[in-house]
C-alpha cells in the first residue's frame, strides 16, 4: 500500500473500464498487467476486442504475464523490452488517436508517472486517465540540487545517483516531472545523514 | 519622495542592514503574543504613510540591490523564472501592473508613457530605458513576466483559474522560503501547499482558495507570511539548501542578534484584467533581531510569540536548532509589560 494523504500525489483511483469508450489503450508495466486480467474477470471480455495493449515486463518478467495478457486477444497486443521503446511507441499511439479513446495506466509509481508525462505533452487531461498502483511502492525521485532523476528509491535517505547528496525524500510529488522530490538531508552538518531505512519496498 | 537606494549584498559578505527609517517600516506579522495559522487576509489597500502599506507595489532602499541578487540567482539557475505557454496575456497583465503602479507611486524613479500599444518605460535606478509593442514579446529582451519582474521587488507567481482551482503556471521565484518553482510549476492550490503542516486539516487552505477563486479585479487582497532566516540570504531555496544550510550552525549566543534574521512575506494577490490569472507577489523582508529590538513593542512581543509556536511549525519553518538561543537572546527585552494590539510599533 502507498503512503495515504500526500496532497500532492495523484491518486491511482483503479482501471474500472470505461463503457462509452471507442477505444481502449492500455499500458502496463510488470504487476500492473494483473490490474488488467482482473478487470477482464469482472467485467467480462467484450472491450478487448477495441483494446490496444503495450506492456512492459520489467521485474515480473519470470511470472510470464505477457503471456496471460497475449492469451486475452486483444485487438493489439505488444510488448517492450525496456522503458525507452514503450515511451516511443506509446507517442506513435497517441499521435494516431482518435477521439473517444480512453487511456489506462498500471503498474508502479514512477512508471504510471512517465506515462502520465507522455499523455500531458498530447494534451491529455490527468482527470481523465484511469491508472492504478500495482507492484513495489518504490518512488521515483528528483534531486532538488542537481535535478537529476533515480529510479526506484526504496529507502530514505539514499544517496543521488548524478550528484551523490544524501537524500531525504519529502512526501511532495510533482505531476509535470513524474517524481518526488529529495533533499539533501545533511545540508546543515555534512557527514551527519542517518542510516538509509526501507521506506518503500 | 526620493529612495536613496542601499549598496549591499545578501550572499557571501552579508552587507545588508536596515536603516533607521526603514527598520520603523518593517512589517512586524505577529498582532498579538502568539501565532497559529489563519487565513490571514485582509484588503490590499493603501495603509499608513512611512509603511510599507503606503504603496501597493512596495520599493525601498534595497530595491537595486535586490535586483542585483535576482540577477546573480538567475544566472545560475534560470529555472527560478519560468512560465508554461498559456499563460502569455497573463504575462502581459503583470508586465502591465507593476508598471502602472511603480511609475504611478515613484514618478522620480519609473516613468511609462503610452502611445497606443508603443510604451516606453523608464526605470532611472536601473538605467534602463526601453521602447516596445504592448502584446509583442519580440520587442523586449526578455518574455513580458522576466522583463518586469527583474525590475520588481519581490517574487511573483502567476496562478492560473479554471477547473475550481488555481494553478501555479508561472513565476520569478528568487527570494524564497524553501520551496521550488521548478518542482511546483503546473500544480494546483492544494498540490503546491502539500507540505505545509497543521494548516490542512484546520481548514485554512479550503478556505482561503475558496475565497481567492473570488478574487475581483480592483480589490486585490493581502496577508503577511514569516520565519527566520540565518544571514541576510534572499535565495534560501531547496536549490541552494546545501549551500545555506551550514549556515545554521554559525549562530552563537553572541552573535544571534546580528546573525538571525526574521523574514517576512507581505504576499498580495491581484486578479488579472486580460487573463483572469491571478498574480501572486510575495515580497521578501528581512530585519535581524538587533534592528528589530530598537522597537521596544517587537522586542517585547518576538520571544513571547517563539515561546508558543507548536512544534510542527517549529520543525516545518526550520526553527529547531536556533530557536532556543533566540528566546534566550531575546528575554533581555521582554520586561513582562502588557503589548498594545496590532504590529506597528507604539
Amino acid at each position: 500500500m502507498l503512503v495515504q494523504g500526500i496532497k500532492s500525489r495523484p491518486e491511482y483511483k483503479g482501471l474500472d473500464i470505461d463503457p462509452h469508450a471507442k477505444r481502449h489503450l492500455f499500458v502496463l508495466e510488470g504487476e500492473g498487467a494483473a490490474a488488467l486480467t482482473d478487470q477482464v474477470e469482472a467485467r467480462g471480455k467484450d472491450f478487448l476486442a477495441k483494446s490496444e495493449i503495450l506492456y512492459l515486463a520489467a521485474g515480473a518478467a519470470p511470472k510470464a504475464y505477457d503471456v496471460a495478457l497475449a492469451a486475452l486477444s486483444p485487438d493489439v497486443f505488444w510488448q517492450a523490452p525496456t522503458l525507452q521503446p514503450m515511451l516511443f511507441r506509446l507517442r506513435a499511439c497517441l499521435d494516431q488517436a482518435r477521439m473517444g479513446t480512453r487511456l489506462y495506466i498500471a503498474g508502479t509509481e514512477g512508471f504510471i508517472g512517465q506515462i502520465m508525462q507522455v499523455a500531458l505533452e498530447f494534451g491529455i487531461d490527468f482527470n481523465s486517465i484511469h491508472t492504478e498502483h500495482r507492484g513495489s511502492t518504490a518512488r521515483r525521485v528528483q534531486c532538488v540540487h542537481c535535478k537529476g532523476i533515480t529510479d526506484n528509491v526504496t529507502t530514505s535517505p539514499f544517496a543521488c545517483s548524478h550528484c551523490g547528496l544524501s537524500l531525504l525524500v519529502r512526501d511532495h510529488y510533482s505531476r509535470r516531472l513524474g517524481a518526488f522530490q529529495g533533499v539533501n538531508i545533511d545540508a546543515e552538518e555534512p557527514g551527519t545523514a542517518p542510516q538509509p531505512e526501507e521506506m518503500f519496498p | 519622495m526620493t529612495i536613496t537606494f542601499r549598496s549591499e549584498t545578501f550572499r557571501d559578505d552579508f552587507t545588508f542592514r536596515n536603516s533607521l527609517y526603514n527598520i520603523r517600516r518593517f512589517p512586524f506579522p505577529f498582532d498579538r503574543d502568539e501565532y497559529m495559522y489563519s487565513v490571514n487576509m485582509e484588503p490590499h489597500v493603501r495603509g499608513k504613510k512611512d509603511s510599507v502599506f503606503e504603496n501597493l507595489i512596495d520599493v525601498d532602499e534595497h530595491y537595486v540591490a535586490e535586483m542585483q541578487d535576482r540577477a546573480l540567482v538567475l544566472k545560475e539557475d534560470p529555472l527560478r523564472c519560468q512560465a508554461l505557454p498559456h499563460m502569455m496575456a497573463a504575462q502581459w497583465d503583470t508586465l502591465e501592473l507593476l508598471m502602472e503602479h511603480q511609475a504611478q507611486d515613484y514618478p522620480e524613479h519609473f516613468t511609462v508613457t503610452k502611445n497606443g500599444d508603443r510604451w516606453r518605460w523608464i526605470n532611472r535606478p536601473m538605467g534602463i530605458d526601453d521602447t516596445f509593442t504592448f502584446g509583442d514579446p519580440a520587442t523586449l529582451p526578455y518574455q513580458p513576466m522576466e522583463y518586469i519582474t527583474r525590475q520588481a521587488q519581490g517574487d511573483f507567481c502567476i496562478v492560473d483559474q479554471r477547473d475550481n482551482n488555481l494553478w501555479m503556471d508561472a513565476g520569478m521565484v528568487t527570494t524564497q522560503a524553501d520551496w521550488s518553482l521548478d518542482f511546483d510549476i503546473g500544480m494546483n492550490f492544494m498540490e503546491w501547499h502539500g507540505p505545509v503542516p497543521l494548516a490542512h486539516q484546520i481548514g485554512v487552505f479550503d478556505r482561503a482558495l475558496k475565497f481567492l477563486l473570488n478574487l475581483q479585479q480592483g480589490k486585490p487582497t493581502r496577508r503577511l507570511n514569516w520565519t527566520m532566516t540565518v544571514n541576510p540570504r534572499l535565495d534560501t531555496s531547496p536549490e541552494n539548501y546545501h549551500k545555506w544550510g551550514p549556515d545554521r550552525l554559525t549562530v552563537t549566543p553572541e552573535n544571534v542578534g546580528e546573525k538571525m534574521h526574521l523574514r517576512v512575506e507581505l504576499q498580495s494577490l491581484w486578479r488579472l484584467p486580460r487573463s483572469n490569472a491571478i498574480l501572486f507577489v510575495i515580497r521578501c523582508y528581512l530585519i535581524s533581531l538587533e534592528e528589530l529590538v530598537t522597537v521596544p513593542k517587537w522586542g517585547r512581543r518576538l520571544p513571547r510569540v517563539l515561546q508558543s509556536l507548536p512544534p510542527e511549525i517549529i520543525d516545518y519553518k526550520g526553527l529547531t536548532r536556533n530557536r532556543p538561543i533566540m528566546i534566550d537572546w531575546l528575554a533581555k527585552y521582554d520586561d513582562g509589560a502588557p503589548t498594545s494590539a496590532g504590529i506597528f510599533p507604539d
